[in-house]
């Protein structure tokens, strides 16, 4: 597909190489496919076209080649080295990679190396799958277009002039150019989604606590979560049967069992009671957009579910409750970012002038802007009025929910108000930025999970999003609503050069 | 430019967040935080007294963990990450004031 | 009953009276830190004792150690608290031996609230708290004189970053310097007995900060407090007080104000000094802390801990103080000691309460005292009750006791210890008085002082004759007995 607007901007979004995750595992566990030519393959795809959308910070060929050839060593001696084995993954830059550059797209952790591996990443080594390298992000996943990053934004790889969304660009970007099947990104306001919705890509968030944060470099500790970016519903439920769970290194993380995510995603929606959020389709939200979000709920009747008008009232102060907790949690996660122990340090004659020079160096300006909106909400005399005040409209949010999943099973909304703009288009006004992530905050103030599946484009040719949404550890019905509508979607797939690929 | 933060409050969080600004940048984050807040005063309008608030989207509780040694970090390891090192330990310039 | 210090001042004549409130962090004697595995030693080499959430690496995260919060609820119950439902917060400054440039500690809901301690001499000192939080890592400053000012660099060592902290605030109820130092000493007694710590404030595993005001004596408005940090030992926290005190008075009468603020006593010099200033008051800008969860302990956990707990010094006194029909004050170093066991257990087997804790309170200072045999030290007690053996011969006996733990009979018989016949006593008596003719004249005629001298004199010489068998006190009763002409 040629860039939208006949500017020639061509696209660079393709189909991983060899097809999906499940295929490609399938494939090296029975010993039919070589987790190295699997590998060899992306890393092809890389070096082609990731100069054009510097999806990554950091690419791992060598690391990659000889984790590949452990699993095929692995295979040949009858072991069988996980659900993930040899599937290529690319890793969000703020997920926490022993002895390898972890930056947060920041000066100040530049050249970093971490001694130790986030839980996650454990994980996937344990089910097989093979990091090929960490993606771009805004800066300490602060924004909504991967604009903010230190080392350059990434492209959207369906037209080149345009953002890819955040923060999770890199990761979702990654996966639309086909330089992976799966990646891992974060989501704190709506850093899978909507980067998902804007790449024309799947990308989940989790329950809070579903996932395990520990390893994840954080930016608001009650928002935050990872989550996965596919191709396709079933990779991405796959991808979270391999990192959900409980975990002793987070107090946060869920206890109990999880259930099986990728086993049930065929029952389809029969039955189901889905309600359109009527806050999040109003003023706003794009034509096109809505559109195609009317569109999606046809296509749940049609396959069974009924739908309704669902009605979230608190949703409309959302954005004000996120833009005082998350930045007022950020301003104390990001204190300890001095120079004193790892990272940037710029020297001073004092620790005092040698922390602020560092902070000062180190940091851009958005991560900035934060930290003194975090710490001016959080300081004596504005608690109350601003960061206490949001806490208290976290609980309406809460309850306005729970109301809604009273009478409906699942929620539905778009993900992103607009499809891909330009880069510059709105770093002028961080406000008009973050009024991007209107339809994702609530979940992550909820603490809800919710998942958005491409469907259809826009007026401007560029991939739409849709959002469902799911109470607290709702992700199995959420899934199957998925699976329908990426079967029932307008674009299915990828499409590449003209052919449209599953 | 709105009364609901003023430059004296940028620079005070400024200060407090071990960033310096300048005057220039000082008048633009002014603006840019007054924005944010503005935008956020439509929170301020909610009557919200009888609500509780909510600092965990999850009601979790009593999470330990028992008394018994973990992994520990080679030290090597760690001091090859530090900016600067001496015996064993992290140096940094001269420290003025004592520990609050 | 210790009683509030007055502070008369010298040049007005006016009088101040004391307001002091204590702050004692100590650490918790767990195997592990607060939040992390990492483990909790002392001393070691540097940086070694660490692990990602010592160092607040990025993407680090806190879990909190059980029996950190088992050892504070033991805390709070010997401190006669309500432990209550409660949550962590943030602590936010910068400072290099703070590894995420926050601590994690309790603020508006702590562990433990509203108790008190009771001091040996029977006062109640209110707790306001008890509650838990974890410690910074250390700095040692290079250049200069080694001390914090006029250093060019500092060396940061995390090892002790982490160390689960419980912190005790006192009410300000206590009046003098003295009573202070009651009250640290005896809340040591109290976190050893109960296992939650070690206590030692030379090393750093107990500190002390004290809350010092003065008011003229009857004035129900408090002044404006300083604290006082920088005290290593009891005795340095009673010279601070009383010097912060005083140094406040002087103050006030020399027309100015007292400047709330921190200050730092210095051994050296014998004074208190204001900290460096800082430009600015800190805003700590506390939050709850979003990486932990409530701490809700059930009553059943929390009744199995109480069930759980070692007898206490206050009890163990009264218990002690009830057998011997004295008070509590009077066996509190017995209790101090560790040697109330035995003073009870000699006391229910029969032997004299008063010799039995005299006994303890002057003649069992040592090491192994705790082990000596309950009947072997209520027979001794019972020889020296009925004058087999005489005061002096007891303690003699006693101190090889310790030693070899041979019964007090067999020890006695070996050294030929036997209490004199008084016919015996008699005549060495009147062989000493004739052998030393003059002396005797000068007894007998010269002024009390004169004859306070040569009684000891006298009674040297018959202790020398008798090879020690006498009995000191029998002699000199002897001795008056022969000047009246008896």
């Amino acid at each position: 597909m040629s860039g939208s607007d006949g500017s020639g901007s061509a696209s660079l979004a393709a189909a991983p190489p060899m097809g999906t995750a499940a295929t490609i595992a399938a494939g090296v566990r029975s010993g039919e496919l070589s987790a190295r030519v699997v590998i060899d393959a992306h890393l092809a795809a890389i070096e082609a076209r990731e100069p054009h959308v510097h999806a990554f910070n950091l690419v791992l060929a060598d690391e990659a080649r000889t984790a590949a050839d452990e699993i095929d060593r692995r295979v040949a001696a009858g072991d069988d080295p996980g659900p993930l084995a040899g599937v290529p993954v690319a890793l969000k830059d703020n997920l926490c990679t022993r002895g390898i550059a972890t930056t947060c797209s920041s000066r100040i952790l530049d050249g970093w190396q971490p001694p130790y591996d986030a839980t996650v990443v454990q994980q996937l080594a344990a089910a097989g799958a093979v990091a090929v390298g960490k993606t771009n992000l805004d800066e300490f996943a602060m924004g909504s277009s991967t604009e903010n990053s230190a080392f350059g934004p990434t492209r959207n790889p369906h037209d080149p002039s345009r953002v890819p969304g955040g923060s999770s660009g890199g990761s979702a970007a990654a996966v639309a150019a086909g330089f992976t099947p799966i990646a891992l990104g974060s989501d704190t306001g709506g850093s899978i989604r909507q980067p998902a919705a804007l790449c024309g890509v799947v990308g989940l968030k989790p329950t809070y606590g579903l996932v395990s944060r520990y390893g994840l470099i954080a930016f608001a500790s009650s928002l935050d979560q990872i989550g996965p970016f596919a191709t396709t519903v079933a990779d991405a439920a796959l991808l979270l049967d391999a990192i959900a769970g409980h975990d002793p290194m987070d107090s946060t993380s869920i206890p109990g069992p999880v259930p099986s995510y990728s086993t049930t995603l065929d029952r389809g929606v029969a039955g189901l009671r889905i309600g359109l959020i009527t806050q999040l389709m109003g003023e706003g939200i794009a034509a096109d957009v809505a559109a195609r979000v009317r569109q999606a709920a046809e296509a749940l009747e049609a396959a069974g579910a009924t739908v309704g008008e669902a009605t979230i009232p608190a949703i409309e102060y959302g954005l004000s409750a996120y833009y005082l907790i998350a930045p007022a949690e950020a301003s104390s996660n990001l204190a300890r970012y001095d120079g004193v122990r790892y990272g940037l340090r710029v020297d001073a004659p004092t620790t005092a002038e040698m922390m602020t020079a560092t902070r000062t160096a180190g940091f851009g300006a958005e991560v900035k802007r934060r930290i003194m909106l975090g710490t001016y909400a959080l300081s004596a005399g504005y608690y109350d009025a601003y960061y206490g005040k949001a806490l208290k409209v976290r609980t309406l949010i809460i309850r306005d929910f729970a109301a809604a999943y009273e009478q409906f099973d699942l929620l539905l909304s778009p993900t992103s108000p607009t499809t891909a703009f330009r880069f510059g288009d709105k770093t002028a006004d961080p406000l008009s930025m973050y009024l991007n992530d209107v339809c994702t905050i609530p979940t992550n103030l909820s603490g809800d999970a919710a998942i958005s599946v491409p469907f259809g484009t826009g007026d401007d040719a560029m991939p739409i999003g849709v959002q469902v949404l799911a109470p607290a550890l709702g992700e199995v019905p959420m899934l199957r609503a998925a699976s329908v509508l990426e079967a029932a979607a307008p674009t299915p797939g990828i499409a590449v050069l003209g052919e449209v690929v599953r | 430019m709105s009364e609901r933060i003023t430059r004296d409050d940028v620079a005070h969080v400024a200060f407090l967040a071990k960033l310096a600004v300048t005057d220039a940048e000082l008048d633009e984050y002014t603006s840019q935080l007054a924005a944010v807040l503005d935008h956020a005063a439509d929170v301020e309008s909610l009557d919200v007294a009888d609500v509780a608030p909510t600092a965990h989207p999850f009601p979790l509780s009593n999470v330990l963990r028992p008394d018994v040694l973990g992994a520990t970090l080679d030290r090597a390891e760690v001091l090859g990450q530090a900016p600067s090192v001496e015996d064993g330990r992290f140096r940094v310039p001269a420290i003025l004031g004592e520990e609050p | 009953m210790s009683e509030a210090m007055i502070i008369t001042s010298p040049t007005t004549g006016d009088d101040w009276e004391l307001v002091i409130g204590l702050e004692v962090h100590a650490e918790l004697a767990t195997v592990t830190k607060m939040f992390s595995g990492a483990p909790n030693v002392f001393g070691g080499e540097p940086n070694t004792n660490i692990d990602p959430v010592t160092l607040g690496l990025p993407g680090s995260l806190p879990v909190v150690n059980g029996r950190a919060v088992e050892l504070g609820i033991r805390v709070g119950l010997a401190l006669n608290c309500t432990v209550a439902r409660s949550t962590f917060a943030r602590k936010n400054y910068f400072y290099p031996d703070m590894p995420k440039d926050y601590q994690i500690s309790q603020f508006d809901e702590p562990l433990n609230i509203d108790g008190f301690l009771e001091l040996p001499d029977g006062q109640r000192a209110g707790i306001e708290r008890a509650h838990l939080e974890e410690d910074t890592g250390k700095s040692t400053h290079q250049g200069g004189d080694g001390r914090i000012h006029g250093a060019a660099s500092s060396l940061v060592d995390y090892n002790r970053a982490g160390v689960p902290l419980i912190e005790i605030v006192g009410r300000p109820d206590l009046t003098s310097p003295e009573q202070a130092r009651a009250y640290v000493s005896e809340l040591r007694s109290i976190l050893v007995a109960i296992g939650a710590s070690d206590g030692k404030m030379e090393e750093g595993s107990m500190r002390v900060d004290a809350n010092v005001s003065v008011r003229p004596v009857g004035d129900p408005e408090l002044g404006t407090r300083c604290e006082v940090k920088n005290v290593n030992s009891l005795r340095s926290l009673v010279r601070a007080i009383e010097y912060e005190a005083r140094r406040q008075v002087d103050v006030i009468e020399a027309g100015e104000r007292v400047h709330q603020e921190t200050r730092h006593w210095d051994e050296e010099h014998g004074r208190t000094r204001a900290g460096r200033s800082k430009e600015g008051a800190e805003d700590y800008r506390y939050f709850l802390e979003p990486d932990l969860v409530v701490l809700d302990p059930s009553a059943e956990w929390i009744e199995s801990i109480r069930a759980a707990m070692p007898v206490l010094p206050a009890e163990r006194r009264a218990r002690l103080a009830a057998a011997a029909g004295v008070t509590s004050a009077q066996v509190a170093l017995h209790v101090e000691r560790d040697l109330d066991g035995l003073a009870l257990a000699a006391i229910e087997a029969g032997a004299d309460p008063g010799r039995a804790l005299n006994h303890i309170e002057h003649n069992l200072a040592v090491d192994g005292a705790g082990d000596l045999d309950v009947a072997h030290f209520t027979a001794l007690v019972q020889l020296e009750l009925d004058g087999s053996i005489t005061p002096t011969q007891a303690k003699q006996v006693l101190a090889e006791m310790v030693e070899g733990g041979a019964h007090p009979e067999v020890i006695a018989k070996a050294h030929g210890f036997e209490a004199m016949s008084t016919a015996d006593l008699e005549s060495i008596v009147d062989g000493v008085i004739a052998a030393s003719p003059a002396e005797w004249d000068d007894f007998v005629n010269g002024d009390d002082k004169t004859r306070g001298k040569l009684t000891g004199f006298f009674v040297g010489r018959v202790m020398k004759s008798s090879q020690g068998k006498a009995d000191g006190k029998a002699v000199t009763a002897l001795l008056n007995q022969r000047r009246a002409g008896v």
